[in-house]
């Protein structure tokens, strides 16, 4: 039973959390393509520059949090989104916009945001330095053990409360995109210039207000899949490091375009990974009595050590590819 | 300025740098970087075909460089006694005979289908057996490694010439690039850099934890050169006939590539480069065509690397930063202008003396700033400066980069277009 | 007053100059059609009206006004619409939602033209949720004609509307364009089928390497045995 709450935590959990974090991502990197059609690399060091956002209006205004009883850099969150946006628009107008007025092709608006995406590392370095950051400095982290009605369960299962507010958020999050993307006019003009963008020109459909509100979206997704992951772990300067490939991965996995496969997609990636790191042995540790003595239980029965998490995403994008390059719901934009 | 001059007028330009530099800073320091600036050109050359006279977009240059530099260490690195007179050899002899095993296995499996199994059934079988097969291989590499970690450290080389080292390192980087093209190639360009950047990843990550065979962070040194090194000769000395060797092999690069560039290989590259669609309906085949030129580019970045890193004397996995090394290069074809060999070697050489130049002026600066903030404001300074002034440098390419697509897009020696009409 | 009136374009993609002096010229309420061989210009008229190509020389009015070189958003928003001859619905929209695209330039309330819509293709009626990508070729012609009705234009362009129908939705289309047009709707149509297009249409536009060719009303096109010979098949 134990073994089985350890499963619990470390896959389940974990594994939700790093889904919904890539899901996040995979959502803006999914709608920048349905709707400027290039893979925009800039996107983890988006969402390293929300999660800073978040980090600065904490150290501004450390008590805001205590007046709700949420943590600070939740309460902050909606106006780091906010700024996150604003970013993502400006970005778009100085380095991408012209790029396609000179109708480039669409390698070269990848190029042009691996360029971005070192101005905002280099800026975020010069600025804050190398150094890890925790957002508990003036709080506590509420840490929630939940036991079981079971004899055999010992172990408790183990929720933080930046776990249980990221998975409100993603719940509430994914409802408001859909109803946006199903009901609202603006929404339903940003699949419509998904699926035909000339169409789209053609029908009088304002595209510059549907870049902007793409931009808005991703933007504002990004700052919070960073500022929720930080909440989690620590703010790395780095965190987009071991989070663009992922994200790829899931808005690939999902069907390029497709922002109901990217969420799938997120959590299809995040869970392939917990569950290649994971422990297998655990699970036969109960056995190991009951064995002959001539079968040898490995400590550790793991596919993947922890160190190649990263290759975990690449393997799924090979995959794909090979497979099903149009992902599995089929992406409108291959 | 005419175009026929310009390369003339820019080359006297770089050389008056250069001849700054030796001024400057001495011979020995300034030999350093020409040495590695020519290893820099041989990887703008892999470059420029791969992205000017084919359009691919390669994220990964890193990890061709460091696959072509672990291939070279393997090979040249003096052999380690320790290592053959344990059992370990013969230990991961059984293991190769596993995987070999493992292989034909996982072969067997896939061609099922010739014997009557429905796919759906023999696709089951072949991911059931990958996957015990694997966890077979690993669960007996795991002990193998341990031990050779435990007695010898690692694996060691296998003692053989510089240059055998060196044509691994491209050949294996070649034939990474062969799976890598051969998935990527026929979809959309972005695919390409996404799978070439996780690539690159995937080599830093083994490069820096399989201990057993690279040393891993414990780093690799000192390793051995084509010519004599500065401890027998010397730095002036030293430095001087590696920058020979680097020199002697851009120039072969340079003509063998200027020639296939005018041959029909070339021109029907840059057909299918331009016009992808009518170039396919002339019957060409297009992502066949990409794929040699991919290849052919990666071995170059893998030769790049070898020399790159056998020049610095240490292979150290975690040294390499796949995002920002990578667009150095990039930066380098670009302002050079794509498709120009003799673009990128220019763009190599003053990007990088450029690049090495702006590391003693940033801190400088920083330091300057940071002590006139303290006199007048009373800041702190950080303790670690240093560090994070170095990185404003990453600012510098990301924004050169942005500023050369948008202001300057075919760099500042273009691509001859000749006219075929 | 003419609805719409184009005198000498010029004009091309890139450096090929298609269309070299083409007129054109119908009043409010009429049906105009252009016909001609392939590669003779027709499309590329149509293109060049709603500003979809660098027009070089030449002069548009629509409604007394000079557009030439007009962004079609513009155009839409002056009562222009255009229905390409492929691509020309948004396939994971639903039939609804594709009305609704159309009418994206509208402040006001539109649910009455989507009704008037459903009166007009009743086959869309019992659609209107489904994604109009699923819908056959016929329907999809339908629901694109829709789509570029919803501002209620004074002009509609039609490239080649019954392109690879079957000869029933063929005949379907045109009543449909005869009837659009009888509620006020002027129609500049490109069409392959040119004896039938011909028959209803007000004035007729032949066209050959990127020219006028003949200029007439529908049926002394019709009628003239020169223009029967080289473009109706006889």
């Amino acid at each position: 039973m134990n073994e089985f709450i350890f499963f619990i935590n470390k896959v389940v959990i974990s594994g939700s959390v790093i889904g919904s974090i890539y899901a996040m991502g995979a959502i803006g990197v999914t709608l920048v393509f349905a709707i400027l059609r290039f893979a925009h690399f800039a996107h983890g060091d988006l969402m390293t520059l929300g999660a800073f956002f978040s980090y600065i209006l904490v150290v501004l205004f450390p008590e805001a949090g205590s007046f709700i009883g949420l943590p600070t850099g939740f309460v902050m969150l909606p106006i780091a989104m906010a700024l996150t946006a604003i970013v993502a628009i400006l970005l778009d107008r100085s380095f991408y916009r012209p790029l396609r007025q000179n109708n480039v092709k669409p390698v070269v608006m990848v190029m042009a945001s691996i360029g971005v995406t070192l101005m905002i590392q280099g800026l975020i370095r010069v600025f804050a330095g190398p150094s890890s950051r925790n957002f508990f400095f003036a709080e506590r982290k509420d840490i929630f053990r939940i036991e079981l009605p079971f004899e055999l369960a010992s172990r408790k299962i183990v929720v933080t409360e930046p776990q249980l507010l990221l998975f409100v958020f993603i719940t509430v999050a994914v409802i408001s995109l859909h109803l946006f993307l199903t009901r609202s006019r603006l929404g339903k003009a940003m699949r419509a210039m998904s699926d035909n963008p000339d169409l789209s020109r053609v029908s009088g459909i304002n595209t510059t207000m549907v870049v902007w509100t793409t931009w808005i979206i991703a933007g504002s997704l990004a700052a919070a899949a960073g500022t929720l992951l930080s909440l989690d772990v620590t703010l790395k300067p780095d965190l987009s490091f071991n989070i663009l490939l992922p994200i790829f991965a899931a808005a690939i996995v999902g069907g390029v375009g497709h922002p109901y496969g990217a969420i799938a997609g997120g959590f299809v990636v995040g869970f392939a990974e917990t569950l290649s790191v994971f422990n297998w042995a655990i699970f036969l540790r109960p056995f190991r009595d009951s064995l002959p003595d001539w079968i040898d239980l490995p400590n550790k029965l793991a596919f993947v050590p922890t160190e190649y998490k990263i290759t975990v995403p690449f393997v799924i994008l090979v995959v794909i590819l090979i497979w099903r390059p149009t992902g599995i719901f089929k992406g409108q934009v291959l | 300025m005419s175009v026929t001059n310009r390369p003339f007028i820019l080359f006297c330009g770089l050389g008056l740098m250069i001849a700054l530099v030796f001024f400057k800073l001495g011979t020995a320091f300034s030999l350093r970087m020409l040495a590695e600036a020519t290893c820099y050109a041989i990887l703008a050359l892999g470059l420029t075909i791969q992205w000017g006279y084919a359009g691919l977009f390669n994220a990964g240059i890193m990890g061709f460089v460091a696959i072509g530099g672990f291939m070279s260490v393997l090979l040249t690195y003096p052999l380690n006694e320790k290592f053959w007179q344990s059992d370990s050899p013969s230990a991961l002899g059984t293991v190769g005979l596993y995987i070999f095993a493992a292989i034909i296995l996982v072969y067997g499996a896939s061609q099922l289908h010739r014997i009557g199994v429905p796919r759906k059934l023999k696709n089951l079988i072949t991911a059931i057996v990958f996957g015990i097969s694997y966890l077979v291989v690993i669960t007996a590499l795991n002990p193998v490694a341990a031990n050779i970690e435990a007695t010898a450290g690692f694996i060691g080389g296998f003692g053989l010439p510089v240059w055998v080292g060196w044509a691994a390192g491209g050949a294996v980087a070649g034939i990474i690039a062969y799976f890598v093209g051969h998935i990527c190639l026929g979809l959309r360009s972005d695919y390409l850099a996404i799978a070439t950047l996780g690539i690159a990843e995937i080599i830093k990550a083994v490069l820096k934890n399989a201990d057993w065979l690279t040393h891993g962070t414990l780093t690799v040194s000192p390793l051995p050169w084509p010519v004599p090194t500065p401890n027998d000769i010397g730095f002036i000395a030293a430095r001087a006939s590696y920058l020979a060797v680097t020199s002697i092999m851009i120039v072969i690069i340079y003509v063998a590539l200027t020639r296939a560039y005018n041959a029909p290989w070339g021109r029907m590259m840059r057909a299918i480069r331009d016009n992808e669609i009518s170039s396919a309906s002339m019957g060409k085949n297009v992502n066949k065509r990409r794929l040699e030129i991919f290849i052919l580019g990666s071995v170059l970045m893998g030769i790049g690397g070898a020399t790159l890193i056998s020049f610095s004397r240490i292979f150290d996995p975690s040294g390499f930063l796949p995002l920002n090394h990578t667009f150095l290069v990039w930066v380098m074809m670009i302002l050079g202008g794509a498709g120009n060999n003799l673009g990128a070697i220019f763009g190599a050489l003053f990007v990088y003396i450029i690049w090495t130049m702006s590391e003693p002026v940033t801190l400088f600066l920083f330091e300057s700033f940071a002590t006139w903030g303290k006199d007048i404001f009373g800041w702190e300074i950080p303790t670690d400066l240093a560090a994070r002034a170095l990185q404003m440098r990453v600012f510098i390419i990301g924004l050169t980069i942005t500023l050369v697509l948008r202001y300057a897009p075919s760099g500042v020696l273009p691509e001859k277009i000749a006219k075929h009409d | 007053m003419a609805l719409i009136k184009a005198t000498g374009l010029h004009g091309g993609y890139g450096a090929m100059n298609i269309l070299n002096g083409v007129d054109m010229e119908i009043e409010e309420g009429e049906i105009g059609v252009i016909v001609g061989a392939n590669g003779a210009g027709k499309s590329t008229t149509l293109k060049a009206l709603f500003g979809l190509l660098n027009v070089t020389e030449g002069e548009i009015i629509f409604k007394g006004e000079t557009i030439t070189n007009m962004q079609p958003d513009k155009l839409v928003r002056r009562g222009m619409a255009f229905v390409p001859q492929e691509y020309n619905i948004f396939p994971s929209l639903t039939v609804q939602e594709n009305l609704e695209m159309g009418a994206f330039v509208r402040k006001d309330d539109f649910t009455h033209l989507i009704d008037q819509m459903y009166g007009y293709f009743p086959d869309l009626a019992g659609k209107r949720d489904q994604p109009a990508g699923e819908l056959s070729g016929g329907q999809r012609q339908m629901v694109a004609m829709s789509r570029a009705l919803m501002i209620e234009p004074s002009l509609l362009l039609l490239d080649e509307p019954t392109a690879g129908l079957s000869p029933l939705y063929m005949n379907e289309i045109f009543d449909r364009i005869i009837a659009i047009n009888k509620s006020g709707v002027g129609i500049l149509m490109v069409e392959q089928n040119a004896k039938q297009a011909l028959g209803i249409a007000h004035k007729g536009f032949v066209l050959a390497n990127g020219t006028n060719r003949f200029t007439d009303t529908g049926t002394n096109l019709l009628n003239d045995p020169e223009v029967a010979k080289s473009f109706l098949g006889g």
